[in-house]
């Protein structure tokens, strides 16, 4: 599951929900609940208690260990999808069912497919432009570009 | 390892079985094979908490779902909603909200789902059985139906407790399973302790809080007086924390002895509760002193069952509160519909009570004025109507809530 070539940064990942992306990577050590942490109108981190509260998430490749929170996140992140506020794509080390349910949500309900990855997240700081893709038997490909 | 499908599960996620059914299915996988469930198994029920509105995202997945001829394939009741369906001038909302949060309620009632609109689906003729496989959401009602029934979910919420009940099948994973259920964090109450109301939901309060994710155990809990107050005990273990399964040694029904709770091994850690812990996990709930003028009362989180009308109906007769300070009582609607039949409730004007079915004073705005106290009974609602009403909350018991209404401000004989 986690193939890495730490020069090129280019790893081999799972997907939770398939699909293509690229955005400028934005990256917590801290977990984020999408529930009661992102403002679903704008995509701005309104939970105090995170490092990252006042950035914004809409548009971005959001990378973290992992998830957490209630499962009313999985509708924060489907609204957010379907409102364009939501992440281009996620990159988590752990898989997370909450988040998964969401994304998978939107692509039923909207056509609209936000990638959720599951791969090795080191050495990607905030910034770098992440490319997500379809990669051999339905892996995902995830590379600095 | 994969998620093994069976032929029937095969053939729902192929279409054959509608296309609303085939989303389900294919949702679920998703889910389960995020959660590293092998195999999915099959449920007697589901309860489902998508009735509160929020967001349009919510309500497209429910059309969709209606759109594609769904309907569930097991019997499944519904939480409670925005809206008291039987008491339309209760909630004042805008219209640009009521629509929607009105049409989410009515499209889970095309799925097939009963109209209970109830977050106490076990006070109902769908009460599972012990050692039913069963898929609920709602956190009172899970840990509810894991630790006082026996019955067996896990946390379910939105989308996958439908998508459960669509397809009649669940991930087979975490409190599914036997092995997960054992206990792995024990609670000594320490001293002798009245199995007053207070009691158990100070205890709850403290077992949510220092859980984390694991399985509490009770031991040196009075005997209840009834189920309610396991209740009220599990509700406020869910509501500081994320408890969804509790035993109580010599209570719950897979703990008559602390080896059977523990499944012979070792708790992980033992914790000491005292007298003074549970009063100042009480003190907590409360933002206002003893004294305070009160401008309702708030009873029912989670929904009074008819056994709590019993005990409040004779309280409110014999105290007879004539201010006019509301006291609010949420419940289901067919406990609201034996209590008329019943005739109970023929004098309830007099008293300034008013019952409230299918939704709850907390998530709606029902409350005549929320700018003064409410005193309330309920650890949950305690905690929560602060920060979703704006609110100033007090807590006591039963008795001491009427009496207030009476006496018009805040007056209480236990902290």
């Amino acid at each position: 599951m986690k193939g890495l070539e730490k020069s090129v940064l280019k790893r081999v990942g799972t997907f939770q929900l398939a699909g293509e992306a690229q955005g400028s990577a934005l990256v917590f050590s801290h977990a984020l609940s999408f529930w009661g942490g992102i403002d679903v109108e704008t995509g701005e981190i309104i939970d105090h208690s995170h490092p990252g509260l006042g950035q914004n998430v809409a548009g971005k490749i959001l990378v973290m260990a992992s998830a957490r929170g209630s499962s009313s996140s999985s509708s924060v992140l489907a609204e957010a999808i379907r409102r364009g506020t939501a992440p281009a794509g996620i990159l988590l080390e752990r898989p997370d069912p909450i988040l998964a349910v969401g994304a998978i949500v939107a692509e039923f309900l909207y056509d609209n497919s936000m990638p959720l990855v599951v791969c090795d997240i080191s050495g990607i700081v905030s910034g770098d432009r992440i490319a997500i893709g379809l990669g051999e038997d339905a892996q995902a490909m995830v590379s600095k570009i | 390892m994969m998620l093994e499908l069976t032929t029937e599960d095969q053939s729902m996620l192929d279409g054959e079985q509608g296309p609303a059914v085939a989303a389900a299915m294919k949702i679920l996988i998703a889910f389960s094979n995020a959660v590293g469930a092998q195999e999915l198994l099959d449920i007697a029920g589901a309860h489902i908490d998508g009735c509160l509105y929020h967001g349009q995202a919510s309500l497209d997945f429910v059309e969709r779902l209606v759109e594609g001829g769904g309907r569930v394939h097991v019997p499944t009741t519904l939480n409670v909603g925005s809206f008291d369906l039987i008491h339309p001038g209760l909630v004042k909302m805008p219209p640009s909200q009521e629509a929607p949060a009105r049409r989410l309620m009515k499209a889970h009632l095309e799925l097939g789902c009963q109209a209970t609109f109830t977050c106490a689906p076990y006070q109902t003729r769908f009460r599972p059985a012990f050692g039913e496989q069963i898929a609920w959401g709602e956190s009172n009602a899970i840990v509810f139906a894991n630790s006082v029934i026996g019955a067996r979910t896990n946390r379910y919420g939105d989308f996958i407790d439908l998508c459960c009940a669509m397809t009649g099948r669940a991930p087979a994973w975490g409190l599914h399973l036997s092995d997960n259920r054992r206990g792995q964090i024990l609670f000594e109450l320490t001293g002798s302790f009245d199995p007053t109301d207070a009691l158990f939901v100070g205890v709850g309060l403290i077992i949510g809080q220092a859980s984390g994710d694991r399985i509490p155990v009770i031991s040196g809990l009075p005997q209840p007086r009834d189920e309610d107050q396991l209740k009220a005990l599990g509700a406020a273990a869910a509501t500081t924390g994320a408890v969804a399964l509790f035993h109580a040694v010599g209570v719950t029904p897979e703990a008559k002895t602390l080896d059977e709770a523990f499944r012979g091994m070792a708790p992980e850690a033992t914790i000491r509760i005292c007298r003074a812990d549970i009063d100042h996990a009480l003190a907590k709930l409360s933002s206002v002193p003893d004294g305070a003028p009160l401008a309702a009362v708030s009873l029912g989180t989670p929904h009074f069952s008819h056994d709590e009308w019993m005990r409040l109906l004779p309280m409110l007769r014999e105290v007879a509160p004539g201010r006019g300070i509301p006291i609010y009582a949420n419940t289901g609607r067919a406990t609201l519909a034996r209590l008329q039949d019943e005739g109970e409730l023929d004098d309830a004007q007099k008293f300034s009570l008013i019952p409230v079915t299918d939704t709850c004073t907390y998530v709606t705005t029902i409350l005549e004025r929320l700018d003064g106290v409410v005193m309330t009974n309920s650890g949950k609602w305690a905690h929560y109507a602060p920060g979703n009403i704006g609110v100033s909350v007090v807590f006591g018991d039963m008795e001491d809530c009427v009496r207030s209404a009476a006496a018009g401000h805040v007056v209480r004989s236990a902290p």
